[in-house]
């Protein structure tokens, strides 16, 4: 009833090619955009931007890196935390090393300074495959994160090792550093979000995006129909590389402001965006939207019933969290190895036939 | 002699000792691949959950006694009593058992068919349920784990090179007897899988799942035997890593530095566990002690992960692991 096709008709190859062929789900994603961009910047205060709004938004940019190198390519990789490190100390050192220039730059540049990191180390799959592959992007996370903590030069010899992000403007309004108003830096990172999310749901739908699912389905019979597997294993390191970089910088300078390798950008961060792409589901965008959301509201939500309301103490409440993710990830990968998308998908197949179902 | 090269033998024993503790942790990965083809990411986690639960009964500690407390408003922590070491030992080997049929019954039983990878990945959400689970069962504070093994320099090693180099080698007791009771756990193993009926049938699954289950072997009592055995194997890793450094979250990070381990050694091969081990443990005492110094140290975070990945560039299928085919 809501969801159709009928009567939804196609009269260029245009608009039979464009993102959301689909009348309901077009309305909804201009509806989505209208309040993103229109209605939440004006009714959000500081605990919303940085308990919730950022975070999801910079996860998500995360999450969609890596969904197309596990979810889209099949190469599970254990080292998100570190190329997020990659990106945070690259825009770090842009932003000190080239103050005139635009903060934007510093944050695309430093996605493309980890695409290359990443590639680095994506060479080796072509020879290592599977949880070798996933074990030895372990090596990626630790060399990562203890090269920015024991070469000074990354973090400007500064005595605490730590990095601190100076404040720059966009457009004329401050979007890091102390200074920053909530609806800015919630508009930064949406408006990168926004890139990040188009770039990517286009690559995935084109050529691009079917070699790389080849890869993943099976990378033999890939290669054997002519799909190069160098190109497409690379290109996927490179572009998951390169959004990974972009979030890391944004969690940086815009989310935490202040950023030290090792408690930042550890192996918790890479379980945390492996997470996320489970839980939302492999191989989707709107998945790493969904997984970003869920683990990012439910500490939030855990953190407010348990200490909040039932008054537990709060390592407690950490504990439980422990216990409900990794029992969800259990259970999504036994119920629904697709994840949230995939729930979502169901749900529109429903709707199709609602009210009337045969 | 020089002391320079001195220095270095001392660390080369040293490392040694690491290794063997390496491959302890490693040696619960192979029985598992071996078995099941599942690549047990929580082998660290069960580690440390053996060790707390059994410092958790050896105190007489009230599990999940915080939350009852927080729950009920009451003051209970401690039963009171003591268990004796060998007795909380066997305790803990039972729940170590529950463990693994729970794992089995609820987790793998559902997933049998599926891809290596979401396998995989469903161990890592069973880590973080356990890590959960411990924690809330016997709190998060450091623990002491003493079971009676002894500790401190060995001095007869101490004096033995000081009469010889002129220099006294400090090696921990701890480490000899880790390594006597691993040298011990991996003849038993091997005995077990090769002479027992039990272990023939665990090494029919590791051949062929469907063969396997053709000729009359039960698939489920076997891989409830193989997560039981690596359960096994997890306590004894706990228990040596409990007594050197005291029962802590760092406990469940051992389980990162065995997976190089094992692929240097290749997934499934004991000897290559134990090698890899090896191999690992003198490589990156010697290398912290030879580059460490001139790169601002901790290498030893990241050297394993790194000779690793370099080697399987060569040779993708480890030192000992069979020769994987690929066919379309």
């Amino acid at each position: 009833m809501f969801y159709r096709e009928a009567g939804d008709f196609k009269t260029s190859y245009a608009s039979d090619n464009q993102t959301f062929p689909i009348k309901f789900d077009r309305y909804r994603y201009y509806a989505v955009m209208f309040v993103a961009f229109a209605i939440v910047p004006l009714i959000i205060n500081d605990y919303w931007v940085s308990a919730i709004f950022l975070p999801f938004l910079i996860y998500s940019i995360a999450a969609i890196g890596l969904n197309i190198l596990v979810g889209y390519c099949g190469q599970v990789s254990l080292g998100t935390g570190g190329f997020m490190a990659v990106g945070a100390y690259g825009c770090y050192k842009l932003m000190t090393g080239f103050p005139e220039v635009n903060i934007l730059v510093h944050v695309l540049l430093s996605g493309g300074v980890t695409g290359l990191v990443c590639v680095l180390f994506g060479l080796p799959s072509l020879r290592i495959k599977g949880f070798y592959l996933a074990v030895a992007t372990l090596a990626a996370q630790f060399f990562l994160v203890w090269l920015f903590n024991r070469i000074p030069w990354f973090y400007n010899y500064s005595a605490s090792g730590q990095i601190n992000a100076p404040e720059r403007t966009f457009l004329g309004v401050a979007v890091t550093g102390p200074n920053t108003e909530a609806w800015a830096s919630y508009l930064f990172c949406l408006v990168i979000l926004t890139f990040c999310a188009l770039v990517a749901r286009n690559l995935t739908r084109g050529m691009q995006g079917r070699q790389w699912m080849a890869i993943r389905d099976m990378d033999i019979a890939a290669e054997i129909i002519g799909v190069n597997p160098l190109k497409a294993k690379v290109s996927a390191f490179a572009v998951s590389g390169f959004f990974v970089g972009i979030a890391g910088a944004l969690l940086f300078a815009v989310y935490l402001g202040a950023a030290e390798a090792g408690d930042s950008f550890g192996i918790t961060k890479s379980f945390l965006v492996l997470f996320m792409i489970i839980i939302g589901g492999l191989g989707s965008i709107f998945g790493s939207f969904a997984g970003a959301a869920f683990l990012v509201l439910l500490p939030v939500l855990l953190k407010n019933v348990l200490v909040g309301w039932l008054g537990w103490p709060t390592d407690m409440a950490a504990h439980l969290e422990f216990v409900i993710v990794g029992g969800l990830i259990v259970i999504f990968l036994i119920a629904e190895p697709h994840g949230l998308a995939q729930l979502w998908r169901v749900a529109k197949e429903k709707l199709r036939l609602w009210p009337f179902p045969h | 002699m020089p002391d320079q090269l001195v220095f270095g033998m001392e660390v080369f024993l040293n490392g040694l000792m690491a290794g063997v503790l390496y491959a302890l942790v490693a040696l619960g990965f192979v029985l598992i691949y071996k078995a099941s083809g599942i690549f047990n990411y929580a082998q660290g986690v069960m580690a440390l959950f053996s060790a707390l639960t059994l410092v958790g009964i050896m105190e007489g500690q009230v599990p999940f006694g915080h939350i009852i407390n927080a729950v009920f408003g009451t003051e209970i922590h401690h039963f009171g009593w003591h268990v004796p070491a060998f007795a909380a030992i066997l305790l803990t080997m039972g729940v170590m058992v529950l463990l693994a049929i729970c794992v089995q019954k609820f987790v793998f039983r559902h997933l049998v068919g599926q891809e290596p990878i979401i396998l995989f990945m469903a161990t890592i959400g069973l880590a973080y349920f356990l890590e959960g689970v411990g924690d809330l069962m016997w709190g998060s504070e450091i623990k002491k784990l003493d079971v009676g093994l002894p500790q401190g320099i060995n001095s007869a090693i101490d004096e033995a090179t000081l009469g010889m180099f002129g220099y006294g080698f400090f090696i921990d007791n701890l480490d000899i007897v880790a390594t006597l009771i691993a040298t011990l756990l991996v003849i038993t193993l091997v005995i077990f899988s090769q002479y027992t009926k039990q272990g023939r049938a665990m090494r029919a699954v590791a051949d062929d799942h469907q063969a396997a289950l053709s000729v009359g072997v039960s698939l489920n009592f076997v891989w409830v035997m193989v997560w039981s055995v690596a359960g096994f194997v997890a306590l004894v890793a706990g228990i040596m890593w409990g007594t050197k450094s005291g029962v802590q979250f760092s406990l469940s990070l051992i389980a990162l530095k065995a997976l190089p381990v094992l692929m240097l050694g290749g997934f499934t091969s004991i000897p290559g566990a134990i090698v890899g081990g090896l191999i690992i443990g003198v490589g990156e005492k010697l290398f912290e002690f030879a580059v460490g110094p001139l790169v601002g140290g901790a290498t030893e975070n990241w050297f394993a992960y790194v000779l690793a990945l370099v080697f399987l560039v060569f040779r993708p299928q480890g030192l000992f692991g069979e020769k994987i085919i690929e066919r379309v």
